[in-house]
């Protein structure tokens, strides 16, 4: 059984694996037009008002599964007619407002919003008072005032998304990190992160035909996914699809734990540069601490960048919980040695496109990284690493970091040191903008509360104990 | 002389790290530094086989307890 979080993952899913599967067959350009239909097939609508919307809505679906708009540089994209037009209206009185003697909410409005009908004595919300406290919705007895947001405003931390004159959601990419958290959290799959699915497809294809080897460098949250298979069945029917073989990036991890601690004892303060969306929202919002952010690539460009050190040909795909990920291999200083990243999600896709089973896989092994490298995918794996390589290379220094969960915790902490705040005397600030790290990332399939135990049990399988281990065997 | 010691998964589990160690440690013992380049790669195909190593291209099975004598019987002749 597969396994998503929500229908619109599945109904995601769908889209990809079709697309996959006819792009696999070689006659995407034929049917291309007819994937809505595949996936809808009758005449009685399953979703949204009309079939004729949904298939126009898919259209556009198949459209993003294929790379979608290539005027937009954002990976995360709108689609205009899936927008629900949710209300926004923030805070409102309902009709269940009682009309109370008590007035709870006058008392705890600071503002003076609230005011009350003549005749039926109900509460009001002056809306050019109010500045959606909340304060008045926690007071009342009958949880008669209720907050109107848009899920994907809510789930945007940076603030990038706007209501554009048609009532959609808009986008604005000098603020968007490509987090991805509004793709996860739209009710309707308005919001999708361009999928590049094709040109790993065609990587494969020419590797089967004795082109160049395609590695599959994945990110050790794929430890808390595919709840219905072995982490070593998913490896083998990986090498099944055509990857030559899957590395682990928490190899890559352990490379950084060890730059990033000489680069911090070097330069005595340091921003991790491990997660894309942390060093654009920190680049975007506090551009004077942009000097503070490590040099180093991520464990995905590290681990990469060995890989095509060896094999000058081959090529790399990432494959991971991030959307972020898929602008970070476009940056000039990436792309040389990552072609192309994709999601879980998309790999689940692309799994069954090719008709692989999982279940009935034989295990091949995965182990490559150390314990350290592995937590990496969960918000203070980062730091502990930074800890160990620092004892293991025997470096004195007093780390003081601070691991930030979430964009938010992010924002205080990068907005606290750029003011010199009492008690933010930290020496390393670990971002990770994903709530939980990389295995909150909104290319997951699940998103579970076991999913941070189930990154550690992992990280203590691995064979190399240590950092200094996993990466001598780097020569 | 270049000598490519699987470093993947498989491997890794069949003692590579041991494997490009010793081949280090003997190199720099017999001074062959100047004369032999060690890498690494990932998977060479031959999993059962493993700890794969390559001498200029030639693939070899070798074990944390054969990297002496294969070192003696292919590399140090050869360099």
């Amino acid at each position: 059984m597969r396994k998503f979080d929500t229908k619109v993952q599945e109904l995601k899913y769908k889209v990809l694996r079709t697309v996959a599967e006819e792009a696999i067959a070689g006659r995407l350009t034929e049917t291309l037009l007819d994937i809505p239909k595949m996936i809808i097939p009758g005449k009685t609508p399953t979703m949204r008002c009309c079939i004729y919307k949904e298939r126009a809505i898919l259209s556009e679906r198949v459209r993003i599964a294929m790379g979608g708009d290539k005027k937009n540089p954002n990976v995360i994209q709108v689609i205009d007619i899936a927008c629900d037009e949710c209300p926004a209206a923030g805070y409102e009185v309902t009709s269940s407002c009682r009309g109370c003697l008590a007035h709870r909410c006058e008392a705890a409005c600071r503002k003076g919003a609230i005011f009350f009908d003549n005749h039926s004595h109900v509460a009001h919300i002056d809306k050019s008072k109010c500045v959606e406290c909340g304060m008045c919705s926690k007071v009342c007895p009958y949880s008669a005032i209720v907050v109107r947001t848009r899920p994907c405003q809510n789930a945007c931390k940076p603030k990038a998304i706007s209501i554009d004159p048609d009532n959609h959601a808009l986008i604005d990419n000098s603020k968007c990190v490509s987090c991805g958290s509004c793709v996860y959290q739209c009710p309707f799959g308005a919001i999708m992160d361009k999928s590049f699915i094709l040109n790993v497809i065609d990587m494969l294809k020419k590797s089967e035909n004795g082109g160049p080897h395609v590695y599959a460098v994945v990110a050790p949250s794929i430890s808390s996914q595919f709840s219905y298979a072995k982490l070593g069945q998913v490896v083998a029917g990986m090498k099944q699809m055509g990857f030559h073989t899957v590395v682990e990036a928490a190899l890559g991890a352990d490379m950084v734990a060890l730059g990033e601690s000489k680069e911090l004892v070097e330069k005595g303060f340091l921003l991790s540069s491990c997660c894309p969306a942390f060093v654009d929202y920190a680049k975007k919002n506090f551009p004077e601490m942009a000097k503070h952010i490590s040099g180093s690539l991520s464990p995905m460009g590290a681990i990469a960048k060995y890989i095509k050190s060896n094999d000058p040909s081959s090529k790399v795909v990432f494959i991971g919980p991030c959307t972020a990920k898929k602008v970070e291999v476009r940056k000039e200083t990436v792309a040389p040695y990552v072609d192309e990243a994709m999601t879980f999600e998309e790999l689940q896709a692309l799994i069954d496109a090719y008709g692989i089973d999982l279940t009935s896989m034989e295990n091949s092994p995965l182990d490559n990284a150390s314990y350290y490298g592995r937590i990496f995918a969960r918000c203070g794996g980062l730091s502990d690493a930074v800890a160990e390589a620092l004892k293991e290379q025997n470096i004195e220094f007093a780390l003081n970091g601070t691991a930030c969960d979430g964009i938010e915790a992010c924002k205080t902490a990068l907005f606290k040191k750029s003011k010199n705040v009492p008690g933010a005397d930290w020496n390393f600030i670990e971002g990770m903008a994903c709530e939980g790290g990389c295995i909150g990332g909104p290319g997951c399939l699940t998103h579970g509360p076991k999913d941070r135990m189930q990154v550690d049990a992992y990280g203590r399988e691995a064979m190399e104990k240590t950092i200094k281990d996993a990466v001598s065997l780097l020569k | 002389m270049k000598i490519t010691v699987c470093i993947g998964s498989s491997c890794h589990l069949k003692g590579a790290r041991q494997v490009v160690e010793q081949l280090q440690w003997l190199i720099n013992k017999n001074s062959l530094k100047d004369k032999v380049e060690l890498g690494g790669a990932f998977c060479m195909g031959k999993c059962q086989q493993g700890v794969c190593v390559t001498v200029d291209g030639e693939i070899h099975s070798v074990s944390p307890e054969s990297v002496t004598s294969f070192f003696e019987s292919e590399i140090e002749p050869k360099a």
